[in-house]
């Protein structure tokens, strides 16, 4: 861009450090966004896991004992709150992601694409976690 | 010729981590990082070497842990690159490379792991 400034004063340059924090919409946005951190750090710990897991006992049981660790415990409750407000975030705007869906003539209205998004996770949470809780030692 | 835009696959792999991770997100980071190694609701040994081992030696079992793994890091590094722009780092070829090439190693490590697991 400076190649095309004629002028020789220093051209304002509006900052953009903070924009988001103005206005409650965009600080709200920029969560949502931030969750993906988040996704992306449980995804490296689930691929650490992994990795050990095919390493052998002692590495897994090595990780296991990182997750004991109460910092990791304490990052892992942060991580699930990111979570369930990347979980709501998500299908808050799904009607506007989604192509629109039409049911007798009429446009499905937003808060029921999002209210179906939230029961379908409150569901899926449910049966993996009767799932894992139905396993006898 | 005018070439195809490669921005669907991205565009399709960062809608279908995100909504993998909006309704499997908050039930797997409660089990495998508070529940299970609290023993908290959860018997420990439920994520025990043997069983896991055994999940993942499993057809169904490599196919999910794939699944989690490669689709939530390409949602987030689609994200991320998307956002980036937000704190003004704008998009070009290096953002992009760190993004989806950190998804992609990742990716190829993964599957490279549950096929070394054996089965």
């Amino acid at each position: 861009m400076s190649d095309m400034q004629t002028d020789a004063r220093k051209p304002y340059v509006r900052p953009m450090e903070g924009w988001w924090r103005k206005n409650p919409f965009f600080v709200r946005y920029m969560a949502r966004e931030l969750t993906a951190l988040v996704v992306a750090a449980y995804a490296f710990v689930l691929l650490a896991g992994l990795w050990c897991l095919a390493s052998g006992e002692s590495a897994y049981n090595a990780w296991l004992g990182v997750l004991r660790h109460p910092v990791s415990v304490a990052l892992h409750a942060m991580a699930l709150v990111a979570a369930v407000y990347h979980t709501w975030s998500w299908f808050e705007i799904m009607p506007k992601t989604m192509p629109p869906i039409v049911v007798g003539g009429k446009r499905v209205a937003a808060r029921v694409i999002t209210a179906t998004g939230v029961v379908a996770a409150i569901v899926v949470t449910l049966v993996l976690f009767l799932a894992v809780w139905s396993i006898k030692p | 010729m005018k070439t195809r835009s490669n921005a669907p696959i991205f565009w399709a792999l960062f809608g279908a981590g995100g909504m993998l991770s909006a309704l499997t997100g908050p039930v797997l980071v409660f089990i495998t990082g508070i529940a299970v190694p609290l023993g908290f609701l959860l018997a420990p040994e439920v994520m025990s070497y043997p069983r896991m081992l055994a999940f993942a030696q499993h057809l169904l079992g490599k196919l999910l842990i794939l699944a989690v793994i490669v689709l939530y890091l390409w949602h987030a590094a689609h994200r991320i690159f998307k956002s980036l722009h937000d704190v003004g780092i704008h998009p070009g070829p290096a953002s992009k490379l760190a993004c989806y090439g950190t998804a992609l190693a990742s990716s190829a490590l993964a599957i490279y792991t549950v096929l070394a697991i054996g089965w």
